[in-house]
């Protein structure tokens, strides 16, 4: 037999502040978890966001990270003549060699940041899904001129149409702004590779990215290219190597998440404790008469459980409303893949905010568990001799 | 001049509008060295009216002095330490404290003093004789019998040596040998340490161990 | 003080309910002491950096490298005692991302002679100055992998490509633990020939003569380099460091941040107790007030009672993690240096006493103008 749960909901609102109370703390580690989490998946997700499955990415081989790649005309010519290269309504291949550089900018505020600058082919708006200009227009190839990343140009001076910036020794002028579905892309700054190749690092881009024919066909591909005599390369998918630059800083956030709330929510289960055997201690007698009446020590038991859960849902439900309003708020952090910083928003989706509330239930089974126990264990004539 | 005046002494409780008055205009003087025993029904204002001489409660008119004070003119503060110097009170459920053991319990008013530690403990030791239980000292009240806490209670009440001792149906939940054992208890200290004593009691076995009985009734203080 | 015993009594009362409080408070400040110790690690990072060191980059950013063609130039400058060099070399060992570590190429006798924080045993100092493929590693970085001297570490080249052998011919510590002593350097003319001669310096260190004449030392370097092939930019070592230190972002703020949910997660478990507490007393506090007790005493004796489980939780908390860190040295792969600081003790017992205060404040002021009268009247 089942005790209804409205004996648990009367109970609850008998013990207003102390429900209150412990809800509150549970709601507070729910909170904590969620914007934690919210912080690591941003920063996952503006990186993971700025790769496509379609794409092939390839660097020389060894080198991990676009800054340490070095790729000359050579291969990059060998790449875009192979047949699985996709290529656009002209018949031109879709591909973009691109230079990768970082460089010293000073923010609106005053700040030193190190900024992506990324040499593009013409080609590379169509290789790329999902970046649009916003403002202005794409450079002229030849041309000294830039696009900036949306959330660049947020916070850095003279990012503004026709304004001008210097870098690498000399003046480019800002022709567009484009974004990028809020992917890692906004923080930088695009121009010719072209253009670029002089300035910088001499005869060689960074990287290559080419549009796939098939894009399940990779696997292939990826043999093809780095077993082909001519060229050293390593090769992945776009996707999967945006990935992994995000793999260890999300990782460490994602520990700090899990460990602080973890350390939070033993304490607050603690607090859980406390309540619930209170709650079990001043309904004694009431226990008493429910196991007199024949209720099962079983539906005391999870009674008991059910009530614990419930604040403890109260509290989850307040800590996702209170973790809510954190999405979308921009931070950034660095790049160590890099050195060079990434702007990305924190993101609180459903998927975050049930496990927020799955959280909170958990915290709730193992704070009502003992107290529940005991409220099953109680002598019959011991329970009804107690007095409320 | 008696110790303790009350004068045209009116109480009535407040429930939302309502007003429910327990008694009114009560004259009441107690002498120095009495030993008063106060019947009447449940419900018809006793504990009221032993509240209000101890300081616990105010009434709605009238006054109140015990000796030079007049108790009725004191703000909350004034009337704790009031309390302190000159009332001993003795509950019905004995009302020690759990954690504590018998003669922390006794000790308690006497932190309230500037007496030093072994002055306390002295204190102690004296009314733990006088109630007879210098070697229950260490026990806690669960460990006591229903007698016993009460004489600690009581030993409790006369440890700072107070003015007055009210007791509330002292001997209300206890057997008939224990609550007889409290009543010869209550006498000593009236007799042998000339205390005053108010006690409220529904025995009327328990009033005769008083030098006189008033009955509360319906309002009315009656001798 | 004679009111201790009374206060300690009911502590013991339901002592589990104690137990727990005081643990999870105590969790509290582990985290406290845990977070704050972060950012007071950084903060001595910021520090860390000498002021009579210039670190001289290549203006255009940080990945680019300055050219060996410059030293010269930088030696003969007024001002300027020496001049060393070092480079990122960014090697991976065993190629797993998690066995990271920073490795560095550095020109050995002038860079050992300019970091004095680079303490090593003379016969092993001469062995690295003599030998190519010497390196010398940190004593953390060596106990992380279990290496020996003598032996061969491979690393494998990012920017350098290849597999690169080294044989470990010396084991630093250095003289301030925030200084890290999980570092990995190497011979840069093993770094500049093996590459065919086309390494260059990632970096320019420059001793001074004196300090301060920092500021107009790094203006006259970078105006002499200015029109050249490899403009550079010159900062104090010391804003060189603080520079890397805000890379990684708003840490302050996350950290006061969670400091703060922490805080009060923890005083409404701490409130409830010391509520749930009062609540049960009732009767008790209508006996004392009845013994003559005044409020002030009875408001001080509740607030004490909050205040000694947040002050012992607190204490356990926070020395705990003092001597946990202290002697397991658990993150200083991460924040090299990192331990708890007696300022962060100090404002931890602080905040612990104004969480007692706080948490105990709404029972005492209830138990205090608790009315005796209708107390008794619900016990009896
Ligand atoms: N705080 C209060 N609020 C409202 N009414 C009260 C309050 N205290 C007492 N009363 C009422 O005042 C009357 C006198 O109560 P009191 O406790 O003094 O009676 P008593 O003579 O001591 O009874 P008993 O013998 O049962 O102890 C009762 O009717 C009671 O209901
Ligand atoms: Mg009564």
């Amino acid at each position: 037999m089942k005790i209804p749960l409205i004996y648990n909901l009367r109970s609850i609102r008998q013990r207003p502040v102390s429900t209150a109370a412990t809800a509150l703390g549970m709601a507070v580690v729910v909170a904590v978890f969620i914007a934690m989490m919210a912080l690591s998946n941003g920063f996952k997700a503006a990186l993971v966001k700025t790769g496509s499955s379609d794409n092939a990415f390839i660097l020389r081989k060894g080198a991990q990270a676009e800054m340490n790649s070095g790729i000359d005309r050579h291969t990059a010519s060998v790449i875009a003549s192979l047949p699985f290269v996709a290529a656009d309504e002209t018949g031109r291949p879709l591909v973009s060699p691109e230079i990768f550089v970082v460089v010293g900018l000073t923010r609106l505020n005053g700040g030193f940041a190190n900024v992506v600058v990324r040499g593009i082919s013409p080609q590379a708006l169509k290789v790329r899904k999902g970046i649009t200009i916003t403002d202005g227009r794409m450079f002229q190839v030849g041309a000294p001129e830039i696009l900036v990343g949306a959330t660049l140009a947020r916070s850095f001076p003279n990012t503004g149409l026709g304004d001008r910036i210097t870098f690498g020794g000399r003046d480019w002028t800002v022709v567009g702004h484009f974004t990028a579905n809020g992917s890692s892309f906004e923080s930088e700054i695009w121009g010719e590779n072209e253009q670029f190749m002089p300035v910088f690092r001499g005869e060689v881009f960074q990287s290559v990215t080419f549009r796939m024919k098939d894009p399940a066909a990779f696997d292939g591909v990826k043999q093809t290219l780095e077993t082909d005599p001519r060229i050293t390369v390593d090769v992945a998918r776009e996707i999967e190597f945006y990935e992994g630059q995000s793999r260890l800083l999300s990782q460490v956030l994602g520990f700090i998440a899990v460990f602080i709330s973890g350390v939070m929510a033993v304490g607050a289960i603690f607090g859980a404790v406390n309540t619930m055997y209170a709650a079990v201690a001043s309904r004694a007698p009431e226990i008493g008469v429910l196991l007199t009446l024949g209720f099962r020590p079983r539906s005391v038991m999870s009674s008991f459980l059910a009530e614990a859960m419930i604040i403890a849902l109260i509290g989850g439900v307040i800590g996702a409303l209170l973790a809510l309003p954190i999405n979308g708020l921009v931070t950034s952090t660095t790049n160590w893949n890099s050195f060079s910083e990434v702007a990305f928003a924190f993101r609180v989706t459903p998927a975050l905010l049930l496990s927020g509330l799955g959280f909170s239930v958990v915290m709730g089974l193992l704070g009502g568990y003992f107290p529940a126990r005991r409220a099953a264990k109680q002598e019959v004539v011991e329970a009804l001799r107690a007095e409320g | 001049m008696a110790l303790v005046e009350m004068r045209d002494v009116t109480k009535a409780y407040h429930r939302d509008a309502q007003e429910i008055p327990v008694f009114s205009r009560v004259n009441l003087d107690i002498a120095q060295g009495e030993f008063l025993a106060l019947m009447g029904p449940s419900g018809s204002g006793k504990s009221t009216l032993l509240n209000l001489l101890a300081g616990l409660d105010r009434p709605t008119s009238g006054r109140i002095t015990v000796g030079s004070d007049d108790v009725t003119g004191m703000n909350a503060r004034q009337l704790a330490a009031w309390r302190a110097r000159h009332v001993g009170f003795v509950f019905q459920f004995y009302n020690l404290l759990p954690v504590l053991t018998a003669f922390q319990n006794i000790e308690l008013p006497l932190l309230l003093t500037n007496l030093s530690k072994k002055a306390r403990r002295d204190h102690v030791q004296a009314s733990l004789e006088i109630v007879g239980l210098t070697d229950r000292a260490e026990h806690f009240p669960r460990q006591l019998s229903g007698g016993e806490q009460q004489r600690v209670g009581i030993a409790r009440a006369i440890v700072s040596d107070p003015t007055m001792l009210l007791a509330d149906e002292p001997t209300g939940d206890l057997d008939a040998r224990s609550a007889e054992e409290i009543l010869a208890l209550l006498q000593r200290l009236n007799q042998e340490f000339g205390k005053t004593i108010v006690m409220v009691t529904h025995d009327a076995r328990a009033a005769e161990h008083a030098h006189a009985t008033m009955h509360l009734d319906k309002g009315v203080l009656t001798r | 003080m004679k009111f201790a015993r009374l206060v300690l009594a009911n502590l013991g009362r339901n002592k589990r309910r104690t137990v727990l409080t005081v643990l999870s408070v105590a969790l509290a400040f582990f985290l406290f002491a845990t977070l704050r110790s972060v950012l007071t690690t950084l903060d001595a990072a910021r520090e860390l950096g000498s002021e009579s060191r210039l670190i001289v980059l290549n203006a255009t950013g940080l990945t680019f490298p300055v050219r060996q063609s410059q030293i010269p130039r930088l030696e003969a400058m007024e001002g300027v005692k020496s001049v060393s060099w070092a480079n990122w070399f960014g090697g991976l060992y065993q190629e797993r991302p998690e066995d990271f570590f920073a490795n560095f190429a550095i020109d050995p006798a002038s860079y050992l002679a300019l970091y004095p924080e680079v303490q090593l045993p003379p016969d092993q100092k001469t062995t690295f100055l003599a030998e190519r493929t010497a390196a010398i590693v940190g004593k953390g970085l060596m106990e992380k992998f279990g290496w020996r001297l003598g032996q061969t570490v491979t690393l494998k080249g990012t920017i350098f490509p290849g597999d690169w052998d080294f044989v470990i011919r010396g084991v630093y510590t250095p003289t301030d633990p925030a200084y890290g002593d999980q570092n990995f350097f190497f011979r840069y003319d093993y770094l500049y020939e093996r590459s065919g001669r086309r390494a260059e310096p990632g970096w320019f260190v420059l001793q001074l003569t004196d300090p301060a004449s920092a500021a107009t030392i790094s203006a006259r370097v970078d105006t002499m380099f200015k029109n050249s092939p490899t403009p550079t930019k010159t900062e104090t070592e010391k804003a060189f460091q603080a520079g890397f230190v805000t890379m990684w972002g708003n840490v302050a703020f996350l950290m006061r941040a969670i400091g703060t949910a922490v805080f009060f997660a923890i005083l409404f478990v701490a409130a409830n107790t010391m509520m749930m507490a009062a609540r049960e007393r009732i009767g008790e506090i209508a006996v004392l007030k009845t013994l003559g007790f005044p409020d002030g005493t009875i408001f001080g004796i509740v607030i004490a009672e909050a205040g000694v489980m947040t002050l012992l939780g607190g204490a356990i908390g926070l020395v705990g993690a003092r001597a946990l860190f202290g002697s397991t040295h658990a993150l200083d792969a991460f924040l090299p240096g990192f331990r708890v600081e007696g300022g962060t003790l100090a404002l931890g017992f602080a905040i612990a006493a104004t969480l007692g205060v706080i948490s105990g404040a709404l029972p005492a002021w209830q138990a205090a103008r608790l009315s005796v009268v209708q107390a008794l009247r619900k016990v009896a």
